[in-house]
Order: C-alpha cells, then structure tokens, then sequence
C-alpha cells in the first residue's frame, strides 16, 4: 500500500566500511608504508612456516645466516644475484614504457643462445675478444627476440603480455631443439647435452666471483642516468605516462617502443650469457629457471628504480641462498622461497592502496 | 588411428577448456587474470592431495574447486578493493601458487617411503573413463562422445552454463555492463564490488579443476613438480582465440590439445624433432595473437574496461 | 498510486559536508526541491553541484548532514538506493554500456525478472510517447549521437519510475534546436508531478527553465532565489561572489594575412569513419576564428591533423605556402613552422599528468641541444616564471600537475604554449571545466596573442563566448563546414541550424 515508505525502509543503512580518498601520502609516509607492509608479510610467512610445524624465527634465522656463514655461501649468494639484477635492470626499461615485458625468460635463453655459438664454435679466438664476442651476441640475441613483440606492439598492437610469455616458450623449445639436435655434446652418454665451454670461453672471477656482478653494478649507474637524465630516458617515461602526450610532443612512439625492447631485451640477454658462461659453464635448459619471472617481481617492488632493485636482489638472493640451506639443515623445501616472495609482493602491492586511499568505518550517532 | 587422436586431443584440451572458461569469467567483469596458471597450479595440488588422502574423486575436485577459489579471493581482494595492479597481481599469483604447489608436493613427498606419490587403484577407478550401457558400446560414436572420465563432461557443461549466463539472463548482462562500462553499470545500480568477487572466485574454481586435471589424468595419478607446465599461459590466450565466448573455447581448447599430442600421432617416418612439436601450440599462439590484433574489425574483442580498476568516487 | 504530492517537499539537504582527500567539495549545503517544480542548481565549475548531486543518486556517501525524501531521513547508500527512493540522475558524462542496445541500457541493473525483449520494447516506446521522446529500442549506443543517447539516459531514469530527476548539465553538448527539445519534455515531467534539478552555468537557460535557483559557491550554498524575481547579472555576482562584467573584449587589429590554407581536407577516423569530409578555409594573422558545432562532428580531428598528429587520406595544408600534410610533429617544428596546439585532453596529451612543470616544460625543448642527456635548468626557469606572471596555484614546480586544479593545468598548458612564441595557436575547449575567473583569464591571453599578430583557432563550445570571442565562426557538422560566418552579424539560432546541418546560405538568407 504505502510503497514509498517500505522502499524507503529496504533502502540501506550506510556500510560499515567504504573506501574514500586521501591526501595523498608523502614520499617519507609511503616509504614508512611499505616497510609496515614488508614486516606484516614476514609475520605472514612465519606462520606459513608455523602451520607447517617449524620454529618460525629458526627458519628465518637460518634464512638470513645462510648466505653469510662463509665466504663460499656469500659467493652463491652472489652467483643468485647476478641474473636476477640484470634482467630486473632489463625489464625496468619496458616497464618504465608500460610495455609489460614478460618474456625476460626467453631474452634470457636468447642471448645465452647466441653468445654460446661463439663460445661453442669459435673458442680459438683470444679470451679477451671472445669475452667481449659473447657478451655482444648475447646482448643482440636478447635485443631481437625484444625487437619482435615490439615489432608487432607498434604495428597492430598486438598484445605484448602473452605475446612475450609464448617467445618464452618457444625459446625454451629452441634449446632443446638445439641440444637433441646439431649442438649435442658426441662425447657425452646419456641424456643429451651440450658441451662445457672451454675455459677460454669462460668469464673470469673477481674476487671468487664470476665477473658478472661488475657487469650488473655498472648497469645499476648506467640505466639509473639513462633514466633519469638522459633524452631518450625522458622519452621512455613520457611514453609510458601517455603515448598521446608523447605523440603530441613529436615523438616518434613506433621507434621508442622498438628502441627500448631492444634494450630491454638486450639486457636480459646479457644476464643470459653471464648465467651460461659465468655460472652454468655451458648451454642448459634451466638457463633462465624463473628467473625472468623473479626478476619482474624484483623490478616491480623497486619501483623501477635502479638502486633499489639492488637493494631487493640483494634480498631475493638472500632469501633464495638461505632456503636452499634450510633445506639441508631442516628438510623445509627451497620452494619455500617462492612463497616468501610471493607474500611479499602480495603485502606490499596491497599496501599501495593506502597511499592514496583509506578505508572509513561508519560514524555512530549520525543517524 | 585418427579416432585415437581426437580421443587424446579432448583429453589434452580439457585442462585448457576449465582455465579458458575460468579466464573468460576474470576477462567479462574486467579483471586480466595473468594468475591462471597460479590458480591452476594450487587447484592441482590441492585436488591431489586430497585425492591421495581421502581416495575420493568428487571430493578432491571439490578441494581444486575451494583452492582455486581462495587464490581467485586473495587476488581479488587486491584488485578489486585495494585496486592493486592486475598485471603485477596475476603475475605473483602465477609464482606463488606454482611455488606454494611444488612446495606443498616435496613436503609430502619426503613423507613417503616410496619418493613418489601416486594416487591409489580405487580413486583412479572413479575418474576412469564412463561407460554408459548401449551409448559407449556404439561404434565411432560411443568412443568419440561417450566413454571419456567425468573432468571432460563437466568442462563442457560448464562452458554451455557459461553461455547461456552471458547471452541469457539477467546476472551474465549485467555482468558483462560491468566489464564494458563499471561506472554506467554502477549508476544502473548494479552491485559492481559485489559481482566482480562472485564471477572472479567462480572463474578461479573453474582453474581450479583444470589444475587437477594435469596430475591426475594427464600425469595418469602421479605427482610431479610444475605439472601444469604452461596450460595456464596458453588458456590466457585461447580466451583471444575463442573471441571471449565460452562455447568457442570448447571448440579452441581442443584444437589446441590436438596441437600438444600431435607429435605422438605423426608417423615415426616424419623426420620432426620432438621440441618443435612442443613448440607448436606456443607458437600459433603467438600467430592467433598477431591475427586477431591485425583484423580490428574482427566483431568481439575484449571487454572495454578490461585491464583497469574501478573506483566509484574517482573523479 | 498516492494522491499527487504537489509541491510538497520532494528531497531536503541539511548541512551536507563532503571532502575528496584534502580538496573540502561540500561543506554545509542545504537544498530543497519540491514536487511539480524545476530548480535550478547553479554555480561555477569547482563549486560542488556534481558532488552533491552524485550523493543524492548514491554515487558518493556523504561524509556529513542529513537526506529527507518525503520528509523522511533517508540513507542513500547506492544507486539501487536512490532508485528505490524515487531519484534518478542523468550524468554530464552518460552512464552507458557502448555495445549494448538502448533497450539493455535502459533495463539494465533494475530489479525486475528478465523481460521478454518484445513486451519491453512496448513498454518502453509506452513510456516515450507519453513525454514526446523518440528512441529506437535496438540502436546501438555506440551508434547513437549525444542527444539520442541523452535520450535513453532520460528513458533509463523514467522507466526505473523516477520521480524526482537529476540532470547534470544537460545541455552542455546539445544544439539550441536540441536544447528546446528537452526542455519542453522537462516541462511535460513537471506538469505530470516530478521534481527535477538541473545543473548549470548558463544564465540564460536557468532563466529559461527554472521555478527557483539554488546558488552554490566554493561548496557552499549561497543563497536560492525565485527565478521570476531576479536576472542574470543578480544571479552571476551570488555565482562568483563579487561583481563582474560579463563582457569578452574583441580587440581590432591591423595587419591580416594568410597564414594557415586548408584546401579539401578529407580525414577518416580509426575504425574507417569519416571525420572530415572535404573541408577548406584559411586562417588570418592576427585574427579568432572560432569553430562552433556538435560534440563530435570533426573538431578533434581538425586540430590533430594540422597539428601532424593524425594520419590524412587527401588534401592540403599549407602553412604559409608550404605543405605540411603527412609531416610529423617533429618535421614540423624542423620545417621552422612555430606552431602551438593547445588540445582539449589537457592531462592526457598536453601533459604529463605525474610529472612536475618542470619536466612538463622539458616536452617542448627537451630535444633541442646537442648531446644525450636532458637540460633541465632553464625549464625549471621557465616553469618558475610561468608561476608568477600567470599566477598559477601550485607548491613547487616539481608537484606532478595532476595534484593541481583544471584552471591552473590550463595555464601551465597554454602558458607553455604561448612561450615558444608560435604564430599560429590552435586551441580545442580551452575553458572546459575552468570557472568563471580563469575562463576570462584565458580569454585575456588569447586577445592578448591576437594582438601580437598569432592567428588562433578556438574550437568552442559555448556559442555565446564564441560570438563574442571569434572574428569568424566557422560551423561544422558532420565532418562538413555549413558555413564561415562574420560573427557580428549571425545569431546563435543561426549557428544552431548550422550545426544541425542547414547551409550558411539557407540559414543567413531566410533573415
């Protein structure tokens, strides 16, 4: 009968929570932020660890010991780095541009491919050109196999996501293909195999180290100016901010995109030669194993920021390092550090919310 | 010969069809799950796992079902209220739950005495291959439609659901206002919040159950690490291929797992090295996606707000 | 139904107080509309209407004050909440799915079971014949003009059984034809009992349509006055606070030579429509031409393709004589051609909106200088100036320009523009979204310029300032000039009819 006064009843009550804008946190407050977010995933993680019937601060304890117990543990944690920096400094570039590089994987494998020609091939060439060889190779092998989702991003706008996780793939099948075929390894029985590089063909080691940590540190500085202080380095940001704007401003956005997936590209090629040549010491499947992947988290949680993603390496490597010791000291599996890296991310990307936002709990009394 | 090599094409699609149909339900309320092959990976463990433990088929399907909706809740909770980066997002889901799936599978196996697990006769008997009397037994027909294990009937069933919600009732509209157009949907009244968490946990089940289906049948019950190996990713993009429309994806998923058991159908006398044919199905991938970003035109393509968060007071 | 409530109180406000992070968008607004009446809600861009509206139809949740409908305190907690309550809102920017047919759209999110399409149709074209609308049920959005779709936003409401009404400044993007059009149906809602608002910041339509006026300034509302016992200058000086002359100056000036010649300039879009169908004109040193029709009808398309921005299938542009067709905007800057283009999305391609004025300066210059790396000292020097004499509102140059307010993003823009001392300046929507103050401002700068010689194209939408502002006007509609008229001498209704597609000829000689 009185419909409006009965609608006017099941309209509802304000909810309890909703979300309104904020002013927006200050630099120093958002820093503050995410450190509470870092701490609430390590609590988060320890009772993971917890419900799997493990101490906890044990596990952690073991984690963070791991890599420092001896100058050979620190060394690996070194080694795990390497990579991980190089393609994370890599896919920095794209994802400054918002072109979502995901193929780091097979940039990777790519440039490991092409520098291990040289390295397989041509290893009578003097150390130092050989070196010097491999790293252009990789660098180029990367850069092209970036070069083609690029390509099809600025012709027809292919969507570069998916289109650089099947070159992941399909770069990964390449070795294959090249292992069980002409790159097979006739002295070895067995499982198919691709031969150790000679010594020749071998990076040197600075301070026990493979010299690709150098090659990394000076990528931090190199890509840290290139950004920030360099023309071509202004064009990426813009073009990642809005092509339009940049289209406005007479960039030539078709020739940017191709010129920074190649780097990119490049880059991660690089981390795959120093992966093969400095570590592996020959051509396996396992080249890239993740860390293409890892790499993206690492790049994201830094916030495209070269010195920072020094700063988050260092703790994946920290983290990747001490798992494989707590494994061997409590049998608690190395995957564990996948799982400490996804909460991770998960917290903090959850916490980027409250730089801009905040949850308002409805006010008693107003009614 | 051929019958056999549709017979394992559908068996080799099945996992794509429930990550296809899981994405298509991500994709129509504008989330871009790259999470799939996470979400898969947990469902896979948590249906083995619980199939190994309690040797019942319906219930370790219905524990890939519950995993795959908790993940799909944890990703929604950041994308949709916290408004996290759905890239970013899918991405750490993919790593985590691969990482959480092979954690969980070297845990129990250093419980074994065996070092490998491998489900019992009596579970594998339940997901055996139906035989329905007189239908199974008919010529052609009966091996071709009848006589497959249940995870295949289901997916179909599901992705005829799926078609009809979208194009015919009132909820799959709405739904899909709300992938074109969240404000307009909002203003229309339409629990916007409400429905993106309900169709994104579904969808995370329904890759649920296809993660399951990789140990179970396609590993024939054994548990090894990464068994989801990629599904995910190419289920990403057969939702391209199948042109967001879940009774397209029945037909894309199996054409899709014709390609991944090709190369044990092709005559030894092909001289074709294994890893091209392992290859293939990455690479038409890649060439779907180049095709359909070439035809504009092409009628349906993705959901208009796809991709991007929503914020009711922005302004 | 319930005996007629006329003119008893449809909604009440009291002390409603809103706040967006820091920026306060309401703060203690009373308002009060009765049935069978139209009222007004008027006030500058900035000063709270779309807030508060956008709380009454559940958009935004008010963070202070009380909501009666019927005189019942209510909680408006969402759309569906509004809709019970009787309140249906038309947005200034509509609320509907693109892909879908108007018949989707209008039943979509309401409560009811689905509908068999064949029934609904019949409802709806029920509805429409009975307040004169005209719709087609299966049209697709994304094929409709503005004001069918205004159309179907006004069927969406009435369908859902609104009878108090929201329309966000509705006639914004409509012809004065089009204009009368709705007002005449709102008048036909108001003999029929509704309570309807409508917001704007034309004078003359409040005057037009109103019973009573509500005034809001800097979210505060002012004062509401009865439309038959005030005018318009009354009516401004409570909109702005302080007297003002409505008056644009157009200053003469002496020298008059070609500088732009547009010879059949034909542009498609993206998706293989045509944009601009044959077009042709020449722009003079020293002189406004304004360019007048409907949202849509080739106005974009126009800048972008002088501006190098936008791919053209045929024609000429000839920049002092020298072709510019399929140059790129950085071959045109090389050509030495200075040229400025001032585009209507400020924030989307005239700036960078997460970066500071510095660097937003730098997207001008950064390519000049020889050597790889960027020269940021005298943009910041720039930027700094640019603060004082335009006396822009900001913390620092390196604030990222998305955290400051349209009229200041618009100074920081044209002011950059205006700096690389161009001869030809090309202007799309330059006060859209800008107050009262900085409109005239901005009016100012490009007298200014045009006193200095620069040839400006001023893509308006505002016939009343393009009348005052422009030399010529030229009309567009449909991709095609109707007509390049004196603007001295042709009238709004003039304009109106051209930009619905009567020729200059047709139009100016039936006078």
């Amino acid at each position: 009968m009185n419909k409006q006064a009965e609608d006017r009843k099941k309209a509802g009550k304000e909810p309890l929570i909703r979300i309104t804008k904020r002013a927006e946190l200050s630099v120093r407050g958002a820093r503050l932020l995410r450190i509470g977010a870092f701490l609430l995933a390590l609590a988060a993680g320890a009772i993971f660890i917890l419900c799997l019937g493990y101490n906890p601060f044990l596990i952690y304890g073991v984690i963070l010991s791991g890599s420092f117990r001896s100058a050979m543990a620190v060394q690996a944690m070194v080694k795990l780095m390497i990579p991980l920096l190089i393609s994370a400094l890599g896919i920095t570039l794209a994802f400054k541009m918002k072109f979502w590089n995901i193929g780091a994987e097979g940039q990777i494998i790519m440039g490991a491919i092409f520098a291990s020609y040289f390295a397989l091939f041509h290893d009578q060439l003097p150390h130092p050109v050989l070196i010097l060889v491999m790293l252009v190779a990789g660098f180029v092998g990367g850069g092209l196999f970036g070069l083609v989702p690029a390509y099809f991003k600025a012709k027809f706008n292919t969507n570069e996501t998916l289109f650089t996780l099947m070159l992941n793939y399909i770069a990964l099948n390449t070795i294959v293909l090249l292992r069980d075929g002409p790159w097979r390894d006739p002295e070895s029985p067995g499982f198919p195999k691709i031969a150790r590089f000679s010594a020749n063909a071998t990076l040197d080691r600075v301070f026990g180290v493979q010299a690709g940590w150098i090659i990394g540190l000076i990528l931090v500085v190199v890509i840290a100016v290139y950004l920030k202080y360099s023309k071509q380095g202004y064009e990426i940001r813009v073009v990642g901010e809005s092509q339009a704007t940049a289209r406005y401003a007479g960039m030539n956005v078709k020739k940017i995109v191709l010129r920074t997936m190649f780097l990119s590209g490049g880059i991660c090629g690089v981390a795959g030669v120093c992966q093969a040549a400095g570590s592996d010491i020959t051509l396996a499947t396992s080249v890239a194993g993740g860390v293409g992947f890892t790499a993206i988290i690492v790049a994201w949680l830094g916030h495209l920021e070269p010195l920072e993603i020094l700063l988050f390496t260092f703790f994946f490597a920290v983290l990747e390092k001490g798992s494989t010791v707590a494994q061997s000291t409590y049998g608690l599996s190395s995957n564990c550090a996948s799982v400490l890296q996804g909460i991770i991310l998960f917290f903090i990307l959850g916490c980027e919310f409250f730089i801009r936002y905040q949850f308002t709990v409805r006010k008693r009394g107003v009614r | 010969m051929f019958l056999k090599f549709i017979v394992a094409a559908i068996v080799s699609g099945t996992p794509l069809l429930f990550g296809t149909l899981g994405e298509i339900a991500h994709e129509k309320c504008g989330h871009l799950n790259l999470g799939v092959e996470g979400m898969m990976s947990i469902g896979a463990c948590a249906g083995f796992m619980t199939g190994y433990y309690t040797d019942r088929f319906w219930i370790a399907i219905l524990a890939a079902f519950a995993a795959g909706v908790l993940s799909a809740l944890v990703y929604a909770f950041l994308t949709v209220t916290l408004m996290a980066n759905q890239n970013v997002t899918g991405l750490t889901m993919t790593i985590f739950g691969i990482g959480l799936s092979n954690f969980i599978g070297v845990t129990v196996l250093a419980t074994t005495s065996s070092g490998t697990l491998k489900l019992s006769e009596h579970i594998m008997a339940q997901m055996g291959n139906i035989h329905i009397p007189v239908l199974s037994d008919l010529p052609v027909v009966g091996q071709l439609l009848f006589s497959y294990d249940p995870f295949v009937y289901v997916g179909v069933a599901i992705a005829l659901a799926m078609g009809f919600y979208y194009n015919h009732t009132k909820v799959g509209l709405n739904v899909q206002a709300i992938g074109e157009n969240p404000a307009a949907a909002d203003a229309a009244g339409i629990r916007v919040t409400k429905l993106k968490y309900l169709n994104i946990m579904i969808g995370g089940g329904i890759c649920g159950i296809g993660g399951a289906y990789c140990p179970m049948i396609i590993n024939g019950g054994k548990w090894i690490s990464d068994s989801v190996d990629g599904l995910g990713w190419i289920a990403v993009a057969l939702v391209i291929f199948a042109m967001w429309s879940p009774n397209r994806a029945i037909f894309g998923s199996f054409v899709f797992g014709a390609l991944r058991v090709l190369k044990f159908y092709v005559p030894k006398s092909v001289p074709v090295p294994a890893a091209i044919y392992d290859m293939l199905p990455f690479v038409i991938t890649a060439l779907v996606l180049i095709l359909t970003s070439m035809g504009k035109s092409m009628g349906k393509s993705q959901p208009a707000a796809c991709g991007l968060n929503y914020f009711r007071e922005e302004r | 139904m319930e005996k007629t409530q006329e003119n008893s109180c449809a909604i009440q406000c009291q002390g409603i107080r809103k706040v967006f992070g820091t920026v306060v968008a309401n703060d203690n607004i009373d308002l009060e509309v009765r049935y069978g009446e139209i009222l007004a809600l008027l006030g500058e861009n900035g000063s709270g209407k779309t807030t508060l509206m956008n709380m009454l139809s559940g958009i935004y949740h008010p963070d202070e004050g009380r909501i009666l409908i019927d005189g019942q305190q209510v909680d408006i907690s969402c759309p569906t909440d509004a809709m019970r309550l009787g309140i249906g809102m038309i947005h200034q920017h509509f609320k509907l799915v693109d892909v879908f047919s108007a018949m989707d759209n209008i039943v979509l999110g309401t409560e009811e079971k689905k509908i068999k399409p064949k029934i609904l149709r019949q409802k709806i074209l029920d509805i429409s014949h009975q307040f004169g609308l005209e719709v087609d049920p299966d049209k697709k959005i994304r094929q409709m003009s503005v004001s069918e779709k205004q159309t179907v936003e006004i069927l969406k409401v009435l369908y859902r059984g609104a009878r108090i009404l929201i329309l966000d400044e509705p006639t914004a993007v409509l012809t004065p034809q089009e204009t009368e059009k709705l007002f005449a149906i709102l008048r036909s809602m108001r003999e029929q009992g509704a309570a309807i608002i409508i917001i704007s910041h034309k004078l003359h339509e409040v005057m037009d349509i109103s019973d009573r006026v509500t005034i809001l300034r800097k979210g505060k509302s002012i004062e509401t006055v009865n439309t038959a016992e005030t005018n318009e200058k009354a009516l401004t000086e409570k909109m702005v606070g302080r007297p003002v002359t409505l008056e644009i100056e157009r200053p003469q000036t002496e020298k008059h030579e070609r500088i732009l010649d547009v010879y059949h300039l034909t542009v498609e879009r993206e998706d293989g429509t045509t944009a601009l169908d044959d077009v042709s004109f020449t722009i003079n040193t020293g002189e406004i031409l304004g360019v007048a029709g409907v949202a849509g009808s080739g106005q974009k398309e126009l800048c972008e393709s002088i501006a190098g921005l936008m791919p053209v299938k045929e024609g000429a542009i000839l920049h002092k004589k020298q072709d510019i067709i399929r140059k790129t905007p950085s071959e045109i800057i090389e050509l030495g051609i200075s040229m400025s283009f001032v585009p209507e999305d400020r924030l989307g391609m005239g700036l960078v909106a997460s970066m500071g004025m510095t660097d937003n300066m730098l997207l001008k210059t950064y390519h000049r200088g020889k050597g790889p790396f960027i020269d940021r000292k005298p943009n910041r020097e720039l930027a700094e100036r640019l603060v004082k004499e335009l006396e822009i509102v900001t913390p620092d140059v390196e604030t990222p320009v998305r955290l400051m307010s349209g009229g200041n993003v618009q100074k920081v823009l044209l002011g950059r523009e205006i700096e690389s001392d161009p001869n030809l300046l090309i202007t799309a929507y330059p006060v859209r979204g800008l107050d009262i103050n900085s409109s005239y401002l901005i009016y100012d700068l490009l007298n200014e310029q045009k006193k200095k010689q620069v040839a400006i194209l001023f893509i308006g939408e505002d016939l009343d300032v393009l009348l005052e502002l422009s030399d010529r006007i030229m009309v567009l509609c449909h991709g095609q000039i109707t007509g390049i008229v004196d603007a001295k001498e042709v009238t709004k209704e003039q304009i109106g009819l051209m930009m619905t597609g009567s020729r200059a000829e047709e139009v100016l000689g039936n006078e």
